[in-house]
């Protein structure tokens, strides 16, 4: 019986050692992952200026009547809107709600899935239950689902959050389900188990960090998904309330003078998009460097 | 293989039931006197009683649960709360844009996605692979609406080849008239969908194509066409076929914001009309049609692999 466990905590300690001689310095991780490091610096970047920048622009929610819907020039970068307020302005304050969102939602989300998961896949009694509601919620079209709560439950930064959240949970529960069911079979849980571990203990300090890896990858996925449904549900008029600008409300203000203005829509689109990409080449490194398994694959 | 059948379409139940429940609880379970919200800020207090009334807001909740779920059986779906209309009615005025629209980007994607997916797998690591690979994380960074303005912008207002927005329908107006209406939304539609699929389609090609039997189809001289078609697309097509099934979710939603953003009066925009009306059993009409539409379209995908591969035999 010690052989084959002797041989396992072997071959594990080997694939440990191996891997934090990997694991190294910044440089070569960025060199050998060239997505990592060219998404890092353009979310770094998106990220700095939206802590920073808005401290230097003018106020984002100023009205301004007498200048409104001008055009892009040297004093108004990316021109005005309907009210006179400063596009420039909103647009790296929208960021910071914009991020906001699509942080809040990937940490809740993890989070909320991680403990669904982990029962769902070591509690039988528990499995059916959590898998069919996942199902069910995975069913219902996720923009949908949140336009109806946020209707609902009235449009604050909290709702919305919550509202973009809820449909991104069943994935995750699926991934973290499934990492379990394959790791709840390993020597080391069955020695722990033996052990007289405690459930809770045996969950967290032996289950969990299997997990870990795989859900930091789906972490920014669902960061980049949250941003592009705030930008959505703002776009429909179903989002953040227009008082606090975001890039989705921002677009949704613009869609009105598009034929006149179509300024107001792209600045904010575009910084969507390139942050959006920017997490999902992240999102694309980390997979390849932290599951090369799946990544061969794709 | 019929009992497989059989106990495939009985899973789909509770699924069904689980979506069943979650939006009849959704409206309960919110903060606050349903009947209010519904009603809206002006809403007199007759009005607040009269739509307590009208969706039975009174009866013990466990009561109303089983009472819709009969009139859902029947294919009733409730009345609007605005027009007075059966929901089923209004759904059947907006259904063709919708079904026009879905069926032209479906067949769209699968006629770029699936030949780019194939190209970029046999050609790994080329430029047309990089290419693909950027497109496909590309067209998930883009939100759909802006993508829809940019067409706008660039082939309806400066270009002026296509209008700018709205819906001809195929059967009174004509193939013309349709398809000029119809290319914008349907290629903005189609971009996350083509991403998705043209990016599935190359991890599944290429993994065909390490096969031995792709090997010997090329030792005993087979052209590289029919390595690709017959050989490889063919037994990657469990994969792909499954994806788009998957897809049809991101489609749904796609669809909800391509209407909006060409103004075409089909079951996107009745939805948020009625968001924006409160009018909660279309919202809630709509939800399950979706729900139930995809659930479907992923038991047919399910039933569709013994087509696709012969060695699945239920």
């Amino acid at each position: 019986m010690t052989a084959p466990d002797d041989q396992d905590f072997a071959e594990l300690s080997a694939d440990a050692v191996l891997t934090r001689r990997e694991d190294p310095h910044l440089v070569t991780l960025m060199w050998r992952h060239p997505s990592i490091f060219w998404g890092g610096l353009m979310l770094a970047v998106m990220v700095a200026i939206a802590i920073i920048v808005p401290y230097f622009t003018v106020d984002p929610v100023a009205l301004n009547p007498v200048n409104r819907l001008k055009a892009p020039s040297m004093e108004v970068w990316f021109g005005t809107d309907f009210l006179g307020r400063d596009v420039f302005a909103r647009v790296v304050y929208g960021g910071r709600v914009s991020l906001v969102v699509g942080i809040a939602v990937a940490v809740f989300a993890v989070v909320v899935g991680l403990i669904a998961g982990l029962v769902a896949g070591y509690l039988r009694a528990f499995d059916a239950v959590i898998m069919r509601v996942m199902d069910g919620l995975m069913a219902i079209p996720g923009i949908l689902l949140a336009i109806a709560l946020i209707s609902l439950s009235g449009a604050t930064l909290t709702t919305v959050i919550v509202a973009i959240m809820i449909p991104e949970v069943p994935r995750v529960v699926r991934l973290v389900r499934a990492v379990v069911l394959t790791v709840r079979e390993e020597p080391y849980v069955e020695a722990a188990i033996a052990a007289g571990t405690r459930l809770p203990q045996l969950l967290v300090r032996h289950i969990l960090p299997n997990t870990i890896a795989p859900l930091i990858v789906q972490a920014t996925y669902i960061c980049g998904a949250a941003m592009l449904t705030e930008s959505i549900l703002g776009f429909l008029g179903a989002g953040i309330p227009p008082e606090i600008p975001s890039w989705g409300n921002i677009m949704s203000e613009g869609r009105t003078y598009f034929q006149l203005t179509p300024w107001i829509i792209f600045y904010p689109g575009v910084a969507l998009a390139l942050t959006v990409l920017a997490v999902n080449f992240v999102g694309d490194g980390l997979r390849d460097t932290l599951d090369p398994r799946i990544a061969r694959k794709m | 293989m019929w009992v497989y059948i059989f106990k495939r379409i009985l899973a789909t139940i509770p699924v069904m039931g689980v979506v069943a429940l979650f939006v009849f609880l959704m409206l309960r379970l919110s903060p606050g006197d349903p009947a209010a919200v519904i009603a809206g800020d002006y809403a007199t207090a007759e009005d607040i009683v009269r739509i307590r009334q009208q969706l039975g807001l009174n009866e013990p909740i466990f009561v109303q649960f089983v009472s819709w779920v009969g009139q859902l059986l029947r294919g009733d779906l409730g009345i609007s709360i605005f027009t007075n209309l059966p929901v089923t009615t209004l759904i059947a005025q907006r259904l063709e844009p919708t079904i026009s629209l879905t069926l032209t980007t479906i067949v769209f994607t699968v006629v770029v996605a699936i030949p780019l997916g194939t190209i970029a797998a046999w050609k790994s690591g080329s430029l047309i692979d990089r290419f693909v690979m950027l497109f496909s994380v590309a067209g998930f960074s883009v939100p759909v609406f802006v993508l829809g303005y940019i067409l706008i912008y660039i082939v309806s207002m400066q270009l002026q080849w296509l209008p700018v927005q709205g819906y001809r329908s195929l059967v009174n107006d004509g193939v013309w008239p349709f398809a000029r209406h119809i290319i914008l939304p349907t290629v903005t539609l189609s971009v996350i969908f083509i991403a998705l699929i043209a990016r599935m389609t190359r991890a599944s090609v290429m993994e065909v194509l390490q096969e031995d039997y792709v090997r010997t189809a090329r030792a005993k001289g087979q052209s590289e066409v029919k390595v690709l078609t017959r050989h490889a697309l063919r037994n990657a097509a469990v994969p792909i076929v499954t994806v788009i099934g998957l897809g049809i979710a991101l489609l749904i939603g796609g669809v909800v914001v391509t209407e909006s953003v060409y103004n075409i009066p089909g079951l996107g925009r009745l939805v948020l009309d009625a968001v924006l009306k409160r009018d909660y059993p279309i919202i809630q009409g709509l939800i399950l049609l979706f729900s139930f539409v995809y659930i479907l379209i992923n038991l047919l995908i399910d039933l569709s692999y013994t087509l696709f591969d012969p060695r699945i035999r239920y």
